[in-house]
């Protein structure tokens, strides 16, 4: 609906405005002549005639002023994209690369998710106030630049598209291990990932890295409910009970890799999906393809060359080569820095020094991991381990 | 259509530019409006050494503020939206160096 309605206002606060005011109007016309018989078409209907008058009263007030300028056409001629779809229009202009990350995913949360600016605020961990001001400068940048209300053209498509993947990746990551808090999992942020993957596969079937990007979500989405135990606790993937991982989720995951896969060369998202599906396939954490998953990470490190990967690639080395393999590896990507402060190095390095039975050294190491994890859940792990070793 | 300024960075002094660059900046209207957009008013700048900054009462020699890169032009633009005006500002030879696009407050907007 804010999507319908912003097409026509160009202005995404007006037209918000404009669809608060047509659930007003419905409340009380609904209320006396009973519910329409397709009351979504009603309220869009409303607040696009409302954002109309808008537009219409802004043309008014230019023409009785001296113009330097062309004024704009009234109504904006239909977005001419290579995919009609305003809440893809909607998701794009949220995306769009002039605005900064943060922005993006923030604006994204809000106009397309619906998700309420405190939660937002809460997701990124910054005071509200804070959080409102960043959209409000987003939102003021969109209409002040003239930042396009569309779909890009099809020759930009693969680059902004990357972008709303990156995005939409952030999301559901953001809501698999939430960086700080209580819980775990932040089950309404993974829902609406998954929603927004979903919609960008239903409007772009033939984009391999669209179906990589959902298939990626679907296995995390299906292993979601096994990552912490009944107290709460968190599992890792050796200790999780296989048998309660969704295995409708994971058919249809294996079903979108392997069309990724087959249609061309990989992008980052397939590799990544088609490694966690080898996960999601093993009967056991000692059964999985390790080979197999080593070679998919080093497929994924040349097309995405990121300490992250590396890090969880030496996990795979270690359960090919062994632990003093992957330890060195370990060891080569801390000198390199770029991971400081990074949790996970430490975690897997612990977890490679116990393996090796240099349990003094793995203790320090989890210390050091303990150290840098936010998230109440990871910290009790974590500790767990220590007391372990 | 949105207006933007077009601010182009350059480290390269305008006196050491290669006659190659210097052609493209002279064909760069032309080279716009063919994409549909359109340059209103250009300026080049004398180097950053010729500014002087005048603060409150203070003057001093020198630019406002100093950079790696120098602003060495501005250019006045006319696109239908962002995207079509960094397609455009993207056509800008430089250099060393690279250019900002900044969107024009419209004064003939009154705010309701």
């Amino acid at each position: 609906m804010l999507a319908a309605t912003v097409r026509v206002s160009r202005d995404l606060d007006e037209a918000e405005e404009a669809v608060q005011d047509a659930y007003l109007q419905a409340l009380e016309r609904w209320a006396r002549d009973g519910v329409p018989d397709r009351p979504g078409a009603w309220l869009t209907t409303v607040a696009r005639r409302t954002a109309l008058n808008g537009v219409r009263h802004r043309e008014v007030l230019r023409r009785k002023l001296p113009l330097l300028v062309e004024p704009e056409a009234a109504e904006p001629p239909e977005p001419a994209g290579p995919i009609p779809d305003d809440r893809l229009r909607l998701v794009f202009t949220c995306c769009h690369p002039a605005l900064a990350q943060e922005a993006q995913i923030a604006l994204t949360l809000r106009l397309v998710c619906g998700v309420a600016t405190a939660d937002i605020a809460h997701a990124f961990l910054v005071p509200e106030p804070t959080m409102a001001a960043r959209i409000t400068r987003a939102k003021k940048k969109i209409a002040a630049a003239s930042i396009p209300y569309a779909v890009p053209a099809a020759a930009d498509l693969p680059a902004r598209v990357s972008v709303v993947l990156t995005v939409v990746h952030l999301l559901f990551s953001a809501g698999h291990t939430a960086p700080t808090g209580t819980d775990l999992v932040r089950a309404e942020l993974t829902a609406r990932a998954l929603d927004l993957a979903r919609m960008l596969r239903a409007l772009l079937p033939s984009d391999t890295e669209v179906a990589g990007l959902l298939a990626l979500l679907l296995v995390h989405q299906a292993r979601l409910r096994t990552r912490t135990d009944a107290a709460g606790r968190l599992l890792r993937l050796e200790d999780q009970d296989r048998a309660r991982w969704d295995a409708e989720l994971i058919a249809e995951a294996e079903g979108l890799v392997v069309e990724a896969l087959k249609s061309g060369p990989p992008g980052r998202f397939s590799v990544q999906a088609a490694i966690a599906a080898l996960h999601a396939q093993a009967p056991s954490y000692a059964e999985t393809d390790w080979p197999q998953i080593l070679t998919l990470y080093d497929v994924l490190l040349g097309l995405w060359p990121s300490p992250v990967v590396a890090l969880n690639r030496a996990v795979a080395l270690s359960m090919v080569d062994g632990p003093a393999a992957a330890l060195a590896e370990v060891a080569r990507l801390e000198s390199d820095g770029r991971l400081a402060g990074y949790r996970y190095l430490p975690a897997t390095k612990a977890d490679l020094l116990h393996r090796l039975g240099r349990d003094a050294e793995a203790a320090e190491a989890y210390r050091a991991a303990l150290e840098l994890s936010d998230n109440a859940v990871e910290q009790e792990f974590l500790a767990a381990r220590l007391v372990s070793v | 259509m949105a207006q933007y300024a077009v601010l182009i960075y350059e480290r390269v002094p305008p006196e050491e530019l290669p006659k190659e660059i210097m052609d493209r900046h002279l064909g760069l209207p032309e080279l716009i409006a063919s994409k549909g957009g359109k340059v209103t008013a250009g300026l080049a700048l004398q180097p950053n050494e010729t500014a002087t900054a005048i603060r409150g009462d203070l003057v001093t020699d020198g630019p406002f503020v100093e950079t790696k890169e120098v602003l060495a032009g501005v250019y006045l633009l006319e696109a239908r939206d962002l995207d079509h005006a960094l397609a455009c500002a993207k056509l800008t030879p430089v250099v060393d160096g690279g250019v900002e696009v900044r969107p024009l407050i419209d004064f003939q907007v009154v705010p309701d």
